[in-house]
């Protein structure tokens, strides 16, 4: 199996040139790293080529590195129900740089990168339609993330008084409480207190 | 003309309106009575699960998988179990396995009693979901019977379920199984000729296999629009492989199809059922429900009162949680609506990096505009029937 989709790897490099920098074969799963920029392309050549035939589109999604200088990582998962393969394709890119949009080649795209933009703030050129798509009309701030407190920044309740709900900063009864249960055995990587007496 | 004659206008449909299937606002742009677009704005539920789990263990993160499509609870956290079994590289021991296939089907005909049945609603029915709620309240008390709650049951756990099966219930079960055809049946009669049932449904929301594929779609959505294309065959999970059951597919792609398909996959569930107990009553079917190394799933309380390594176990597992090796996963399962998969990216701690969630729903509401356009206002909800949508996960 693992060989089969190292195979498939080396095919894709092969033919994709240079949109591709290279593959990875990791639990039964094939990963393309691609780049940015072609990746248009490349999802066409995997929709279209007879290889593949990637034409189900299955989900697009973001992750937060934010000690990269590229934070985002965009991630397509595709499918292939011909051959019966799973495929997934990612990019990286930062905060400014916009990721084409794949809604031309396939247009159930549209709310998956609508909500990468929404909960990362990850732009993609060429949608038609980059609005919220999830979080609360006139929401600020991109919640998922890792620099974006859990507890949020405002909270909302009908005031009796004004008639609406209104928005208010967040107030806590108790300080958010966020444990460490990591063995320091080997889990730490902190001077756990006190030990620092140790040398 | 006058500009008069040549207005469109808008409408509100929803967010609360019983037909909406939950909270979803679908702005409608009207000529006369024919839907020129439609803007549905989710989120109204969004609760920040991926968040949510982002920051707990990865036992405390299942209960959090029943709260998406709340209709089927344990097919959800049957994906995630998978995918964290996927990057720890365990098997469940197959007693475990067949509780789980058994308890996914259990959640196949809540989804589709209640999917159904509320179709016909939508349409203007009003006896089918009491008779389809018949049936889903002995479905539920399995639910609670098995893991003490009749909705959120947080029962499938990575490293196999949590408790194993009274005998006496496996017994109900499969007693409810000898009965259940007729109750399919039973809605058979009511519905499936019904003629205004057919002339809402038929021909209504047709979708091109290329299409389905190309907007993502999944489970029923596909497999009405005439591919016989279901996880649960093509990449089996758990004992699947091991089970004799058939996918029916669809011809025309309309709802009518969709409404079809869900009906004979009640009576291929009951059939998967019956399999699954007669494995769990033979002697290949008995066995530990869970992994037996004591690393991932704790131990029980019996063995905690006597043993030390147990309790220490059992103190680690539920403070520190096991820790799950950095890498990333794609699992995704048949859920009653379609694939539901979870994308899970560990760096090596005792939490999710990252937790997606591909939700059916999402990618089938996306489709409404495209599928809506050029249909009239009632098929709307005819449409948004046979999409089978529930917000718990469309909005997460």
């Amino acid at each position: 199996m693992a060989d089969a989709l190292s195979d498939l790897g080396a095919h894709i490099a092969s033919k994709a040139g240079d949109a591709l920098d290279g593959y990875d074969v990791a639990f039964g799963e094939l990963t393309l790293e691609a780049r940015a920029g072609h990746i248009v392309d490349l999802v066409t050549l995997l929709r279209d080529d007879p290889d593949y035939q990637f034409i189900c589109f299955i989900d697009v999604c973001g992750v937060d590195y934010p000690d990269r200088a590229e934070r985002f990582d965009v991630v397509y998962h595709l499918l292939s129900p011909v051959k019966n393969l799973r495929i997934r394709v990612r990019v990286t890119t930062d905060e400014e740089t916009p990721v084409p949009s794949i809604t031309g080649v396939f247009p159930g795209a549209d709310w998956f990168e609508r909500e990468a933009y929404d909960l990362y703030g990850i732009l993609f050129s060429g949608h038609h339609d980059l609005r919220r798509i999830l979080t609360d009309y006139g929401f600020d701030g991109y919640p998922l993330r890792k620099d974006f407190p859990l507890t949020g920044f405002v909270e909302v309740r009908y005031d009796e008084e004004r008639k609406r709900v209104v928005y208010e900063p967040v107030k806590l009864a108790q300080e958010f409480r966020d444990f460490d249960y990591l063995s320091p055995w080997e889990g730490t990587d902190y001077v756990l207190p006190g030990d620092e007496k140790a040398n | 003309m006058t500009e008069h004659d040549v207005r469109t206008f808008n409408i509100n449909f929803g967010p609360q309106h019983p037909a909406a299937h939950g909270v979803l606002r679908l702005v409608l742009e009207l000529d006369g009575e024919v839907v020129e677009r439609v803007d549905p704005h989710v989120g109204l539920l969004h609760r920040g699960t991926e968040k949510l789990i982002e920051h707990k263990t990865y036992l405390q993160a299942v209960p959090y998988f029943d709260r998406l499509d709340y209709v089927a609870p344990m097919n959800q956290e049957h994906a995630f179990a998978l995918a964290v079994e996927k990057l720890l590289g365990i098997k469940v021991p197959f007693r475990g396995q067949l509780i789980r296939v058994l308890y996914s089907e259990i959640g196949r005909l809540l989804s589709h009693l209640l999917n159904v049945t509320t179709q016909a609603m939508d349409v203007g029915a009003l006896t089918p979901p009491l008779w389809g709620f018949e049936q889903r309240e002995q479905l539920m008390i399995f639910y609670e019977r098995a893991s003490g709650s009749r909705m959120h049951a947080a029962y499938i756990r990575p490293g196999g379920v949590h408790q194993d099966l009274p005998q006496a219930l496996i017994d109900d079960i499969e007693k409810f199984t000898e009965n259940f055809p007729k109750a399919v049946d039973d809605i058979h009669g009511l519905i499936t000729d019904n003629r205004i049932f057919k002339q809402r449904n038929a021909d209504i929301g047709v979708i091109s296999l290329e299409d389905a594929w190309a907007w993502g779609f999944s489970g029923v959505m596909v497999r009405g629009s005439g591919a016989a294309w279901d996880l649960r065959k093509n990449q089996p999970y758990e004992c699947y492989d091991r089970l004799d059951f058939d996918i029916p597919v669809g011809k025309n792609g309309d709802c009518y199809d969709r409404y079809l398909i869900r009906m004979e996959e009640m009576y291929q569930s009951n059939r998967i059922m019956k399999q699954c107990i007669d494995l769990l009553n033979s002697p290949e079917g008995q066995g530990p429900v869970n992994t037996t190394d004591g690393k991932i799933v704790p131990p029980k309380r019996g063995e905690m009162k006597r043993s030390m390594e147990a309790l220490i176990h059992h103190f680690k597992l539920y403070t520190e949680g096991y820790r799950v090796p950095a890498g990333e996963v794609y699992a995704a399962v048949e859920a009653p609506k379609g694939e539901f998969g979870v994308y899970l990216v560990a760096d090596g701690t005792n939490k999710p990096y990252r937790c997606k969630i591909r939700a059916p729903g999402f990618a089938h509401l996306s489709a409404m505009d495209f599928i809506s356009r050029g249909h009239l206002l009632a098929d709307v909800s005819a449409i948004l029937g046979s999409l089978d949508i529930v917000f718990g996960e469309v909005d997460r």
